[in-house]
């Protein structure tokens, strides 16, 4: 039978069907070709430092490159008694290299956020071996463990064996307020000292918070803008984009004028005698001031996509709805809010998406308790430079982000986001 | 809005009270803004409203703050202004060409992957800014691009591209592209047809998403804060600065101009949106 229908040739006599084949694989590779420039850009300078993000912050080779003879030694040791004598001459062979680049302070250091202690010891094992007061032909153990009776604590040498893996989760554990106790298991932080937990929580909070407030007031001027004749809606609509195209410092600024103790809105308290002149209460340096600064800056981006869904939907609906004997408020329940729910997702999302990585205007009208995560975030980064924790918790904000972005795909789709 | 005349009381409580609350919420939205514009012209050094300003005093007025600006000695603003509009200028102009070359070919329908290449162009929006800021970090440390303008401008186009890839798939989305394919009949070559053809019906989508770029690279401070050394300062890392530390009247001064630049900015991306919106309208 397939020998007898006639293959279609064009006109070069190839067959219609390679030649078609050849033609789509040629604007494949043209349309590949018109994106590859941005994704090779995005990759290089953007999604490979992010992957770098994670690698930086489980990257724990410091002390396995600082002490390669006695993680080796130390393979055979069962980590239950004091360690042979081997362990100790390898460590001391170790030191004793460090001491003479200088750089066994950073051991120290490290060691020290591992056990307790460690700090005071290394420096005098490191000042014996400057003076050359360690004799190489008696035993090291004995000499080491006279130094400090910590060098005899069998407690010290685990700690120096669970900094042997190059890789480690302790900043992920960290910051959730936990950490890797002496026998490997994981532990809680005294309770007085979780501070990260308090910010996790904070964070989502206040992220919460303000995509409720936000879709509170958003909804009902995204309604009225979708609903007013043309020519108001669009006079009203520039209250809206106005603050959307305004910079974020000035907005904030305009919040800290506003809301400071002898400021604009305290003023009108007075006036309408709401509180006593003596008596402002202060709104500044606290969540308030962070709740109605970020509800007013993150508004436009809930009215927008609300916006959007409202328009396309017919007025005739809702009287559609109302003549079939619904209410107003029934007719609007049942027929209007449940086809604004698109646009209900999008809002919410956005907005949570947005607030859950705030940063600027928490840290200037939030004060001490307006702190979130990414302030935590920019600290480490500037302030102490631990970059790897830095980076731990930024993974995981970002998948918390994800997660929600993936949410956010699969409720509205990514295509659908609107501007303007 | 005016209620039909047999609507009930109960309704018409509820409207009212319905144009309270959006009243509020405008009022909420676009009050703090000018708040700023009368303070700015404050003549004491304080940012709260002075007695004589309160009594529309004509003494407790004047330009102090804006000659500040301009000709105070040691002043951050003139080295921030210039800085920041290079930067922007540059971080535009290259947010418009790799953005509108990736929205044509995300827009062709032989485009393999779409959806996947799409989420990875617009990630930068969607990742937290402080997140961002510490990646691109990292690797302009790395290659040695810190504390340089070039490092800012490319870091700014990173954050600039997904704004002008969406609102230039979302004009294309509307394109004929038997306009294009008329062109080549023609005799047109392809760079030709893009320049004469294509270009001009995309351009509204193209501006806007470059006045988005724009915007974006003008108002940033997370990122500027990580990459910047003394010499890159930025408008808003001054202004960051200044409301941290010493708050001066100055700050209102240079926020009362971004006020008037973004309502020059909002007036341009309405009328091409609107302009867009038309064009869209006869191509169906």
């Amino acid at each position: 039978m397939s020998s007898e229908t006639k293959q279609i040739l064009t006109t070069d006599g190839i067959p219609l069907e390679v030649s078609l084949k050849k033609a789509e694989k040629k604007n494949k590779i043209k349309a590949f070709l018109l994106v590859a420039p941005l994704l090779f850009f995005l990759f290089i300078t953007y999604v490979f430092p992010i992957g770098e993000m994670f690698t930086r912050s489980v990257d724990d080779r410091m002390v396995t490159n600082m002490l390669p003879k006695t993680f080796k030694t130390m393979e055979s040791w069962d980590g239950k008694e004091l360690p042979p004598e081997e362990v100790f001459t390898a460590f001391y062979s170790d030191f004793k290299v460090l001491v003479e680049n200088e750089t066994q302070g950073k051991l120290g250091q490290r060691l020290n956020k591992e056990k307790n202690g460690f700090n005071t010891i290394t420096k005098k094992l490191m000042r014996l071996i400057k003076r050359n007061k360690i004799d190489e032909s008696q035993s090291i153990k004995e000499q080491i463990m006279k130094i400090h009776k910590r060098w005899a604590n069998v407690e010290y040498w685990q700690a120096i064996k669970r900094t042997a893996p190059p890789y480690t989760m302790a900043k992920y554990l960290k910051g959730m307020d936990m950490y890797f106790a002496a026998d490997g298991s994981i532990a809680q932080v005294d309770e007085d000292r979780r501070i990260h937990r308090i910010l996790w929580l904070r964070t989502l909070e206040i992220a919460l918070f303000v995509t409720i407030f936000c879709f509170l007031m958003g909804y009902p001027i995204a309604h009225l803008l979708a609903t007013l004749p043309m020519k108001y809606s669009n006079l009203l609509m520039i209250c809206v984009l106005l603050p959307f195209w305004t910079s974020l410092l000035v907005r904030t600024a305009s919040w800290m004028i506003l809301l400071q103790q002898q400021g604009v809105v305290n003023d009108f308290f007075v006036l309408i005698g709401l509180v006593a002149d003596d008596n402002r209460p202060t709104m500044m340096y606290n969540k308030v001031g962070t709740y109605v600064a970020m509800t007013q800056i993150l508004l436009p981006f809930m009215v927008l996509p609300l916006y959007s869904v409202m328009k396309t939907i017919s007025p005739s609906l809702m009287r559609a709805g109302k003549s079939l004997g619904g209410t107003p408020f029934v007719a609007f329940w049942k027929v209007y809010f449940p086809l604004t729910i698109p646009g209900i997702g999008a809002g919410c999302l956005l907005v949570f998406i947005l607030a859950i990585g705030y940063y600027i205007t928490p840290a200037l009208v939030g004060g001490a308790s307006g702190t979130l995560i990414s302030n935590q975030i920019a600290y480490h980064m500037k302030a102490t430079l631990d970059w790897s924790f830095a980076s731990a918790m930024g993974l995981m904000l970002l998948s918390g982000v994800l997660v929600i972005y993936w949410i956010y795909n699969k409720l509205v789709g990514v295509d659908n986001i609107k501007l303007g | 809005m005016a209620l039909p005349s047999y609507t009930e009381t109960r309704y018409r409580i509820w409207h009212y009270f319905y144009i309270a609350i959006c009243t509020f919420v405008f009022f909420f939205l676009i009050a703090p803004l000018f708040v700023i514009f009368p303070l700015s012209f404050n003549a004491e050094e304080f940012l709260v409203f002075s007695e004589g300003m309160k009594k529309l005093d004509p003494d407790a007025f004047s330009f102090r703050w804006y000659h500040e600006m301009v000709y105070g000695t040691k002043n951050p603003w003139g080295l921030a202004a210039k800085n920041s509009f290079i930067i922007a200028i540059f971080a535009t102009i290259g947010s418009i060409i790799l953005g509108t070359l990736a929205a044509l070919g995300l827009s062709s329908r032989h485009m393999p992957y779409k959806g996947l290449i799409m989420a990875v162009l617009i990630s930068p929006m969607i990742v937290p800014l402080i997140i961002s800021g510490v990646a691109i970090f990292f690797f302009m440390a790395k290659v040695g691009l810190a504390a340089t303008h070039t490092g800012i401008v490319l870091a700014h186009i990173i954050l600039g591209t997904p704004f002008v890839v969406i609102t230039v798939t979302a004009t294309l989305s509307g394109f004929d592209h038997s306009v294009t394919r008329a062109a080549s009949s023609l005799g047109s070559n392809p760079i030709n047809t893009f320049m004469k053809i294509t270009l001009p019906l995309i351009l509204p989508g193209v501006i806007s998403g470059g006045l988005f770029a724009f915007v974006t690279s003008f108002d940033e401070v997370v990122v500027v804060l990580f990459l910047a050394g003394l010499e890159n300062t930025t408008i808003p890392v001054q202004m960051w600065t200044g409301l941290r530390e010493q708050l001066s009247p100055t700050i209102l001064a240079v926020a009362t101009c971004l006020i008037i630049l973004s309502t020059l900015i909002l007036v341009t991306a309405e009328l091409l949106r609107r302009r867009s919106e038309r064009l869209r309208g006869i191509n169906r």
